[in-house]
């Protein structure tokens, strides 16, 4: 009877786990796209287009002529610019509170933000940076370009 | 020939100490021209940007600067950018008939017919239903409450062709009145379900 008790506890705590981990993969949704862009995910390159999921880790890459639209789970709108690229490095969003963890880095060329939900309820956990700048977000749109060049 | 070569030296002395600008945030209002804040740090200070079209810089070699930009200037040098954000969110509120979770209000049923229309123009749409309560009763019998609503929303939802949508429900119970009221208030402007189409 114990034995079964915690059998069925253990399995409780895996699902827990299982689908928590299933929804913090996803940090958004590709909903503009234009030109040359990819997404490379653990090593691999992959195309991107109007519906493509953005994972936690992704990095976003565009080339001269490209430009990518993300909206984010907490409805915090991105978008990347030409030649640009953008690593997800952290996203988490409770849709019952509205608090989360939004860690992005601009490592080159230009990325708008729009700030969403998670800028709103805990600010304190929303970070964009840049290879010499850390940004603190609080609730607001802005833009971001990394870079030499860019004067 | 002073009146040149003054302000040339000074330029130059500026940009042998600053270095070339490496790195650039511009704050912009939002479209209803209310301004946020952005807090800029570098490894050698930081800085406060809360006007609109004001630019932190960090230069080669790692010095902070700020300055008003134009405008114009702003939108044309990110055009490419600003044009590639995908479109806001918009949101449709349905209401519930007094201490149901199952039935709605009869003049919730044309914002259905509305949200079919807006779904038709949105790239990849995705559905976010977001149940809500008043504050009567306890904030965990109002989160469950509010996802019973917000379970009721989707079925609907799903019920006029929208299965092909990917649809998320939330409850977030009585923690974002649209009316606010003291503890233990009955408000049905309370008792709804904002349907987000994104």
């Amino acid at each position: 009877m114990k034995q079964h008790y915690l059998f069925t506890l253990c399995l409780g705590i895996a699902l827990a786990l299982g689908s928590g981990l299933a929804l913090a993969q996803e940090a958004g949704v590709v909903k503009t796209s234009k030109g040359n862009a990819t997404l490379e995910r653990a090593g691999e390159k992959l195309a991107v287009s109007v519906g493509s999921k953005v994972l936690v880790n992704d990095h976003v890459m565009t080339g001269p002529d490209g430009a990518v639209g993300i909206m984010l789970r907490d409805n915090t709108m991105l978008s990347a610019g030409p030649n640009s690229s953008l690593q997800m490095n952290k996203f988490a969003f409770d849709t019952t509170t509205n608090a989360g963890v939004i860690d992005a880095s601009v490592k080159r060329g230009t990325v708008a933000v729009i700030s969403g939900k998670i800028a709103k309820s805990t600010p304190e956990n929303v970070s964009f940076s840049t290879p010499t700048m850390t940004l603190g977000v609080r609730g607001t749109e802005f833009i971001i370009e990394a870079g030499p060049g860019s004067n | 020939m002073d009146v040149i070569v003054v302000p040339l030296i000074a330029l130059l002395g500026y940009l042998v100490f600053q270095g070339p600008p490496q790195d650039r945030v511009t704050l912009l209002p939002d479209n209803t021209g209310t301004v946020g804040a952005v807090f800029v740090k570098t490894a050698k200070g930081e800085q406060l940007l809360n006007t609109a079209y004001a630019s932190a810089d960090v230069s080669t070699r790692g010095l902070l600067s700020t300055r008003l930009q134009e405008e114009t200037a702003v939108r044309d040098r990110y055009k490419a950018t600003l044009a590639a954000l995908p479109a806001k969110p918009t949101s449709f509120t349905v209401y519930f008939v007094s201490g149901s979770d199952t039935a709605l209000t009869p003049d919730s049923l044309p914002v259905l017919d509305q949200l079919t229309l807006a779904l038709a123009s949105r790239p990849a749409p995705e559905i976010m239903v977001i149940g809500h309560t008043d504050r009567v009763g306890k904030l965990e019998d109002n989160d469950a409450l509010s996802v019973r609503r917000a379970n009721t929303v989707r079925d609907i939802l799903a019920g006029v062709g929208m299965q092909g949508t990917t649809i998320e429900i939330a409850g977030r119970g009585e923690r974002e009145p649209l009316v606010p009221t003291a503890d233990e208030v009955a408000e049905e402007k309370n008792r709804r379900v904002e349907i987000n189409l994104r």
